[in-house]
């Protein structure tokens, strides 16, 4: 393939002695769906807003398929965004909403009304064009920030928390329903959220972001199953680290080993473990049942402890609740068992 | 002795508490102040007339009652001859209003130097409240809000006084008097008037809708059109009825820096002060009211009235 769809090169942001963004590359190529992870002040959001052109860099460039557009304004770049709080423009109706961006660009009027037509239909919203947004619920007002970008056919669609302001329920649903639209379009879709679970469930592709800077980029299951950093171990999932004397005890090698909580088996203290496994014993501290699985959290005898998720198949609230105090071996598979850098 | 209990309703007293009927067949701890705290805590629609009972006896007496006196007064006439009141409803006052050709061209000239001021007022007050909304850094915007209210803080006389120094043909700018010098003195004494409402305007207008403009290719005009001006306007006609209606009203100005040019306020001073006839000087102050009442019925369908 060509040039990717957006590349970051060496890309710094400081506001004055705040260093937001510390140096950050990236490729992303056409048609994927990238996340930026990571937590409030990671820089994340600062990166999309450099792509947008809200922001100028301090140093470093920003090039959208192929083309420098470090110094452009933002209505010279070939992206559009989704806002997290939507920003759609209260004095106009829906229609009116979507067809900003092709009022400026001057295309006539039976095309503009036809193409912002269609991308209401894209996101399920025929009929709603002459309603004012503050009259739509908000999983309703997401969708018209998304028609309203995605009706200019931008090179890059880049969402700012886009599910953020959605409840629980809601959420579910648009993530489903954001990745078929992504898949009908095939525009690149570029979303920044500090939902882990979000970026897992939704992207061909995540960025994990830490302190300005980018700590791993891999699909989902390279991020969730190999993460490189304790920071990603621990943001992406479950943080379950063996390190220093335990490290030495338990698996006979110097260095920080991560073992995700589901991988991990709750057995009794007489448990034979063949040679494919490793296994460390410790006393339950915490039991907590969340209904379909109980979280175990285990101190091992050789110091740290691990927390260890085990499906509610057989059991229920009563069997497990009585388990806190006992003693039990945990038992992995060698491969789920990978180093840290620290 | 309980000291909160008069201050602030306390969270719920045990008399309040809902199992207990109403009326309190409980008797309630504490002294009489509880039990009026207690009272009004039951009784939104008591405690609400309570707290609402000053101003709209300010509103209804001191304001309201000096507008129907102004109105009655407007009809009364004084005697040609000994200069006394008479009591008698008359419409002559108003008849001579319309009539006479100076007072239809003063009051016309009054609403110009309004509308003048009004807009030389937008046109400075818009890009510095702009200024001050979205590009200022925080800190700044502060400094910048005290900045535009100190000149508030001086006395009008003064500041009217500094404008016919620097008008006066010796002075530094020595434009002379008249009614451009009118004109610029009181664009200048009502400018903050026009540019805090529009600054609070700005301010509500949230930053993203800007840059989603410009996201859809908007450039800075068009984003003005279509984003700025559209959503600020209500914004902008609030300042526009301080300035409007405090120039319509203003006679001290025109004196110090007016030359020989009179708006209606003269009238109505001249009349109360010189002339001794206070009902024809009242049917003139009812003017620039009906003025306003009129403006006010214009734009209260902009929803500028809640931007006040």
């Amino acid at each position: 393939m060509s040039d990717p769809a957006v590349r970051l090169s060496g890309l710094r942001k400081s506001f004055g002695a705040v260093h937001a963004v510390t140096g950050v590359d990236l490729d992303i190529a056409d048609g994927e769906f990238f996340a930026m992870l990571g937590p409030s002040g990671s820089g994340k959001t600062t990166v999309l807003r450099m792509i947008a052109g809200f922001e100028t860099p301090t140093s470093g460039t920003v090039e959208l398929g192929g083309a420098d557009v470090t110094r452009l304004a933002p209505f010279e770049r070939d992206v559009n965004t989704v806002f997290q709080d939507y920003a759609l423009f209260p004095h106009m109706n829906v229609l009116d909403n979507v067809e900003y961006g092709l009022r400026v660009k001057r295309v006539p009027r039976a095309e503009r009304h036809e193409r912002a037509l269609a991308a209401l239909a894209s996101v399920r919203l025929e009929g709603y064009g002459g309603r004012r947004p503050g009259q739509l619920s908000g999983g309703q007002r997401q969708r018209v920030a998304l028609a309203r970008a995605l009706v200019n056919r931008p090179r890059v669609l880049l969402l700012d928390e886009p599910l953020g302001a959605l409840d629980l329920k809601l959420r579910e649903e648009m993530q489903v329903e954001l990745k078929s639209i992504q898949r009908e379009v095939g525009i690149t879709f570029l979303f920044v959220t500090h939902d882990q679970e979000e970026a897992l469930t939704m992207s061909d592709r995540v960025a994990v972001f830490n302190e300005g800077r980018v700590e791993q980029v891999g699909t989902p299951a390279e991020i969730y199953e190999r993460p490189s950093t304790a920071f990603v171990a621990g943001f992406v999932g479950t943080s379950n680290l063996i390190s220093g004397e335990a490290a030495q005890a338990v698996l006979g090698k110097e260095g920080t080993f991560s073992v995700r909580p589901e991988k991990l088996r709750v057995a009794g203290l007489g448990e034979s473990v063949d040679g494919a496994e490793h296994s460390a014993t410790g006393t339950v501290s915490e039991v907590v049942y969340a209904g379909p699985a109980t979280r175990f959290v285990v101190e091992l005898d050789a110091g740290g402890r691990l927390i260890a998720l085990q499906q509610n198949l057989q059991v229920s609230s009563m069997d497990v609740m009585s388990l806190r105090g006992t003693r039990v071996r945990l038992v992995w598979h060698r491969r789920h068992e990978f180093a840290i850098v620290s | 002795m309980n000291t909160t209990a008069n201050t602030t309703p306390p969270g719920p007293p045990p008399s309040a508490a809902p199992s207990a009927p109403r009326g309190g067949t409980t008797p309630a701890p504490g002294g009489p102040r509880r039990r009026l705290a207690a009272i009004l805590h039951r009784r939104a629609r008591l405690r609400l007339s309570l707290l609402l009972s000053a101003p709209m006896l300010w509103l209804g007496v001191a304001y309201l009652g000096a507008l129907a006196a102004l109105f009655v007064s407007a009809l009364w006439r004084t005697d040609t001859f000994t200069g006394d009141l008479v009591r008698e409803l008359t419409w002559a006052n108003f008849r001579e209003l319309l009539t006479t050709e100076v007072y239809r061209t003063i009051a016309l000239r009054s609403v110009g130097v309004a509308a003048a001021v009004t807009l030389i007022d937008l046109v400075i007050a818009f890009p510095m409240a702009f200024a001050m909304a979205k590009l200022a850094p925080p800190r700044a915007q502060r400094w910048l809000v005290i900045a535009v209210l100190t000149p508030l803080w001086a006395s009008y006389l003064v500041k009217a006084y500094a404008w016919r120094v620097l008008l006066s043909a010796d002075g530094l700018l020595g434009w002379g008097y008249g009614l451009t010098a009118t004109i610029i003195t009181l664009s200048y004494l009502w400018l903050p008037y026009m540019i805090l409402p529009i600054y609070a305007g700005l301010e509500r207008l949230p930053n993203s809708l800007l840059e989603a403009a410009g996201d859809l290719g908007a450039r800075g005009r068009r984003t003005f059109r279509t984003v700025v001006w559209p959503l600020t306007f209500p914004a902008v006609v609030a300042g526009s009825i301080f300035t409007f209606s405090l120039s319509l009203g203003d006679y001290i100005t025109v004196k110090i820096v007016g030359g020989r040019s009179q708006l209606i306020g003269n009238v109505v001073y001249d009349n109360i002060g010189a002339a001794n006839n206070l009902p024809f000087a009242a049917a003139v102050a009812t003017v620039p009211v009906l003025i306003m009442l009129a403006y006010l019925a214009a734009v209260r369908r902009t929803g500028a009235l809640e931007n006040l």
